[in-house]
């Protein structure tokens, strides 16, 4: 079969097979079906390789999470019925990432209960909980570090958000360290600890002048429920800290393949390309690219130009008009075809030694096991 | 209020707004259809503004410049000597400048940034970030240069679908934290100018069952919010394909003998298969359009850039946009 990609080929049953691969992390720009890749590997690692898998998918179109048996947003994995794993005794179960209750569960954790009923009434939390940037991206690593840590698993698939940026779940568990460490935050909680009924009556002139401002600007009110929720979730900070820290070495190890997932458009191309180098500089282990939507002709000998002069030449002829409307659909599709591996071109010259697989377009979206078995085999072809 | 006068149709197109919010599920290409109406917008000496609010510098990407910096610069001509300015909103930055144009903070302002004040605000509360970036966005959209207004039009592009109502609920998420104060007076203006006759907020959608579904739910959401939703865009619209006639093995044969081109079993299999996939894929999208038409928008298409957006492409998506009725 003529090549595509200068790259070398990506062996996805490899992947899935190596029981020395725990965790799947699929990502890449919105759009270009992360959620269906993960949740077709996830069940082709229980189907064809006996694997005990769960998938965490954050936001599944709604018919694809019916298919799986999703029909609430529970937090917890449940096992997908109906699929064949006679054969392989392997698993699948999927969940769908509930931010709220996992930030929720969190709390739960890290403290007593009269604490976490005063932390869970704080309208900061309730903010931070459901609109905090970057919330989704944590909580999704946080999933993730519970559901390893549980040891339950043979492989763990992930989607990661859909992000303002794809690379935004990694950069998640620094921001909120950095936010936990921050001066500021520091100096908010100075007073809570001293005890002191002023949270701003032991600070710096400077921060008197902040407190002012803050004050004119925000309220007070607001001011008091902020050193509430900022003392109440003081006990929890060395433990939110650990586990993203934890969570980020976890993806470094050996036992994690990041699968990037574009699509041959010139964003997607871009974005995979600007994750690789990421990954590579934090040192986090690249699997390979499966580039979803591709479009290849059957018949690929027969030409667009060639196929459009005689398109041309048969409708002037007369009769033949079903075969005309063929050659000119034949044509339109080679000629994207080319297109597409032009843009892909990029990608792979960049990074020629990043393994890919080219996953021929759907005529239909996916939305059932069946269409997830048939995409699966689709990203494994050899 | 003299702005609500001066609203109707400023371009005298088919866009009457002078805040157009563009929104869309991730990977639609909302920036290029925003980029593509502040274009057009800008024609015939007009002067519009491009805004984004995500740190994504989208807009330097589409234009290939240097990342935008935190003032409106300008971005590109219109055809008949109109202008197309850009701003990448910098919540922080909008922070310090609201906080300076009420205080007059000068170098205490500097102080805050440097202990992190800034970023604590605009991370701890992000119903705030908002408020500043919309807040922003109005500014721009209500400001006035001598007799008239800075911009004829403001073109917004906004986080996707599934972040938008709540990015344009503003006044919502800041009285939950702030009762009282410029911040709350703050947001229930940015509120009035957002569900007013000058903003419109359009989806951007492709022909795939994931980003209509979407472009549905958001609708629903923003005309429940009482935001006045505006078009729908269907971005990267395909050629239509051939009518769906189905073809026989035989007949496709005998065309392609006539045609002078193999003919063979392989072949003629091959092109079969292949139409038939389109075909599919032309249900797909006729249902889908359907969906769409149920809305009772108007709906307007884009033509798929086979090369991706350009310049050159943008100014086509201008032309048919303006066209659109």
């Amino acid at each position: 079969m003529p090549s595509e990609h200068a790259a070398p080929q990506l062996d996805v049953d490899q992947i899935l097979a190596d029981p020395g691969v725990r965790i799947v992390v699929c990502c890449g720009a919105g759009g270009v079906g992360k959620t269906t890749t993960a949740a077709a590997l996830a069940l082709r690692a229980a189907e064809q390789h006996g694997r005990r898998t769960v998938v965490l998918t954050i936001d599944p179109a709604r018919r694809l999470a019916q298919s799986l048996g999703l029909t609430e947003l529970d937090n917890t994995p449940r096992q997908v019925k109906g699929i064949d794993v006679e054969a392989s005794g392997g698993e699948l179960h999927a969940m769908m990432l509930d931010m709220k209750r996992t930030f929720d569960d969190v709390v739960l954790q890290h403290t007593d209960p009269a604490k976490a009923a005063e932390i869970f009434a704080n309208p900061f939390y309730q903010a931070m909980s459901s609109t905090f940037a970057g919330t989704q991206e944590y909580m999704a690593m946080e999933k993730l570090g519970q559901l390893h840590a549980r040891g339950e698993w043979d492989l763990i698939v992930v989607d990661t958000p859909p992000s303002r940026s794809a690379l935004d779940f990694l950069d998640a568990p620094a921001r909120l360290s950095r936010f936990l460490d921050g001066r500021m935050l520091r100096m908010l909680l100075a007073p809570a600890r001293s005890g002191g009924r002023s949270m701003f009556s032991l600070v710096t002139a400077s921060f008197g002048m902040f407190s002012k401002v803050v004050q004119k600007v925000l309220g007070a009110q607001l001011l008091t429920d902020l050193s509430g929720f900022v003392a109440a979730l003081d006990s929890m900070f060395g433990g939110f800290r650990q586990r993203a820290e934890q969570t980020y070495r976890i993806l470094q190890a050996r036992e994690t393949a990041f699968l990037l997932v574009a699509a041959p458009e010139p964003d997607a191309v871009r974005e995979a390309a600007y994750f690789a180098g990421r990954l590579r500089s934090e040192r986090m282990p690249l699997a390979g690219l499966v580039l979803n939507r591709v479009h290849r002709p059957t018949v690929p000998a027969l030409d667009a130009e060639a196929c459009l002069v005689a398109a041309e030449r048969l409708a002037e002829a007369g009769g033949h008009d079903s075969t005309v409307d063929v050659l000119r659909a034949h044509a339109a599709l080679a000629q994207q075809a080319l297109r597409e591996q032009r843009v892909a071109a990029r990608f792979t010259e960049a990074f020629p030694q990043v393994p890919a697989v080219s996953v021929t377009a759907q005529p239909a979206d996916v939305h059932d096991v069946d269409g997830l078995r048939t995409i699966g085999a689709a990203i494994s072809r050899l | 209020m003299r702005a609500a006068e001066r609203t109707a149709d400023p371009a005298g197109t088919e866009w009457p707004a002078r805040l157009h919010v563009v929104t869309g599920k991730g990977g639609t290409g909302k920036t290029s259809v925003a980029a593509a109406l502040a274009l057009a917008l800008a024609a015939n000496g007009r002067r519009t503004l491009l805004v984004e609010v995500e740190g994504r510098q989208g807009i330097a990407q589409l234009f290939g410049t240097d990342p935008l910096p935190y003032a409106e610069r300008h971005l590109t001509d219109a055809p008949g000597g109109g202008e197309v300015r850009a701003l990448a909103v910098d919540a922080e930055e909008a922070l310090l400048e609201y906080l300076d144009m009420f205080y007059k903070l000068g170098a205490a302002g500097r102080a805050l940034r440097k202990l992190g004040a800034i970023d604590f605000a605009t991370t701890i509360a992000p119903g705030l970030r908002d408020v500043l970036l919309t807040g922003k966005v109005k500014e721009a959209t209500t400001r006035t240069a001598g007799q008239r207004r800075a911009y004829d039009a403001v073109v917004l592009d906004a986080p996707p679908t599934g972040r938008i109502g709540r990015f344009l609920k503003v006044t919502a998420e800041t009285a939950r934290l702030a009762k009282v104060g410029p911040i709350k007076t703050q947001s229930e203006g940015v509120a009035a100018l957002l569900r007013s006759p000058m903003t419109a907020v359009h989806v951007v959608t492709l022909l795939e069952e994931m980003p209509v579904q979407e472009t549905v739910d958001a609708i629903a959401e923003l005309t429940q919010l009482g935001f006045p939703v505006g078009r729908v865009i269907v971005n990267a619209a395909r050629p239509p394909l051939p009518a769906g006639r189905p073809v026989t093995a035989a007949e496709l044969r005998r065309g392609l003998l006539a045609a002078g081109l193999p003919a063979d079993r392989d072949t003629v299999a091959g092109l079969a298969a292949e139409a038939r996939d389109q075909w599919i894929r032309r249900e797909l999208e006729d249902s889908l359009r359907g969906d769409l038409a149920e809305l009772g928008l108007p709906l307007t298409e884009l033509p798929l850039l086979p090369d991706g957006v350009d310049r050159a492409g943008l100014a086509a998506l201008s032309r048919v946009l303006v066209r659109a009725d």
